[in-house]
């Protein structure tokens, strides 16, 4: 038997919850269809946590392509199908990809499984972001060096800690219903152990209340590493420091909770809690446009 | 005896020739280690200056490998002074890093403050520059020191409000931190030369 998981026009990282929920009382071994025809648009988050979605059944899932041809032509720049061949059963039509690094996208979709691949990545958007922050973003050019510090960073986690490989991808577009603004999004999405576990491989469990959320609030807030040297969990501090700058979101999503650092323009909820359960850990950074009166 | 180590060259000898960003805590650690080799043949005492002039990018990570480690090696961090058993500098080194762009600072600076560590640095008109964890007395101590060129306990102690006694103490601290030099009965900054 095949379930269909219906995926909404609109695909971001709030609306990805409804995947899960659909999802979770479905087996791991059983045969899902991922139906995308009807999806319009995707974010970095969506693209990069349906092919998480794709490593995490046991049964090798079949995906649906979008039906409207600018959709499928973006997924394609994007390199989603690149990979999604690799890991769903393919149905609909699926344009050809192009190479990578010909796209108006800022970073496509790239695999991250070794320390060599963040090299990869943070050479590979240097050049993209300088123009494109300054630009179309008006940020301080002190910002792009910081930007590919934080990509850097956020990728680490997956080489570090989630014992299996994951993606990264990054775009700006026009955030017009929620903001008015254009914003830079970084997605980096495993389907690795995730905090909670990664966190009890060195200290145990810590009391009944230790749970996904205690283990976020650990890494996030505190700085909690699963490694005792001091010098440890500065990568997620940093990210903190440079989303704090220019006025971004953090947002993590890692087993059944989320934790997200707020901006004052957004109203996201700090933590979430006994959400549907997905493995690994999603992380996503959002930073927007300044405008002239910041 | 001056070292100089540039690390663009010490990454594409140690990691891959292609790469210009020293990222990823692995590059980092073969980064240190390059260094470290060519700071085992030093007999003697030894100023290394770390040029970062060629470097691209340097991450959190990579910074606490390369800077915060290789510190941690050889000098006393604060909160520690005046513990000679937690001094383990095997030779007599002193570090001074140049080249030092404003997003590199930002995550040496981090990784400083993480492990209470400071150093050196030296500003593109070539003033030292001290960076990291160091309390109001130790910076006005190491800056008049900086000012004299050479200086002793005596010269510095009005300086910092403290008796000759004291600021001995406070100069010998700086010393174990590898901020300044100690030769005979003098001070030297590091980055002014004896």
């Amino acid at each position: 038997m095949t379930t269909v998981i219906n995926i909404p026009p609109s695909l971001d990282d709030r609306t990805f919850e409804s995947v899960l929920q659909q999802l979770a009382p479905l087996p791991p071994d059983e045969k899902v269809l991922i139906d995308t025809r009807h999806t319009r648009w995707a974010s970095p988050y969506g693209l990069t946590a349906l092919l998480v979605l794709a490593q995490t059944r046991a049964e090798r899932p079949a995906l649906y392509a979008p039906e409207a041809e600018e959709t499928a032509s973006y997924w394609a720049r994007a390199q989603f199908f690149r990979y999604a061949e690799g890991l769903f059963e393919m149905h609909g039509s699926v344009p050809r990809a192009r190479g990578a690094g010909e796209s108006d996208v800022l970073l496509e979709i790239t695999p991250v499984a070794k320390s060599e691949d963040v090299h990869e990545v943070v050479g590979r958007i240097q050049s993209k972001a300088q123009a494109i922050l300054a630009k179309e973003l008006n940020l301080d050019p002190r910002a792009t060096m910081g930007f590919a510090m934080t990509l850097s960073e956020a990728c680490q986690n997956i080489v570090e800690h989630a014992g299996r490989g994951g993606w990264v991808a990054v775009q700006t577009y026009r955030w017009q219903k929620r903001l008015g603004r254009r914003v830079v999004q970084i997605a980096v999405c495993d389907a690795g152990i995730g905090f909670r576990q990664s966190l009890e491989s060195a200290q145990g469990r810590r009391g009944d209340r230790w749970d996904d959320a205690m283990a976020l609030e650990d890494a996030v807030i505190r700085s909690v590493s699963r490694f005792r040297d001091a010098g440890r969990g500065q990568g997620l501090a940093g990210i903190r420091r440079y989303v704090g700058r220019w006025d971004g979101k953090l947002s993590i999503r890692s087993g059944t909770a989320r934790i997200a650092i707020v901006p004052s323009w957004d109203e996201d909820i700090p933590l979430e809690e006994q959400l549907p359960p997905f493995p690994g850990a999603q992380v996503l950074i959002t930073i927007p446009e300044r405008t002239a009166a910041r | 005896m001056i070292n100089h180590i540039d690390l663009g060259t010490v990454l594409r000898r140690t990691v891959c020739d292609l790469y210009s960003d020293l990222v990823t805590r692995p590059t980092g650690a073969a980064v240190r280690t390059g260094i470290e080799q060519q700071l085992a043949d030093a007999q003697e005492r030894t100023l290394t200056v770390i040029d970062f002039t060629h470097v691209g990018l340097l991450d959190y990570s990579c910074a606490d490998e390369i800077v915060a480690k290789l510190l941690v090696s050889y000098c006393e961090p604060a909160g520690e002074r005046g513990s000679a058993a937690r001094l383990v500098a095997p030779r007599d080194c002193y570090f001074l890093f140049k080249g030092v762009s404003d997003s590199h600072l930002d995550a040496i600076d981090a990784v400083l403050q993480r492990r209470g560590l400071a150093l050196v640095a030296q500003t593109d008109d070539g003033m030292p520059l001290l960076i990291g964890t160091v309390d109001d007395r130790e910076r006005r101590a190491w800056e008049a020191v900086t000012r004299l060129g050479r200086a002793l306990p005596a010269d510095i102690a009005g300086e910092v409000g403290l008796e000759e006694p004291q600021a001995e103490v406070l100069l010998n601290g700086l010393s174990r931190r590898r901020l300044i030099m100690r030769f005979d009965e003098s001070y030297v900054a590091v980055g002014t030369g004896p």
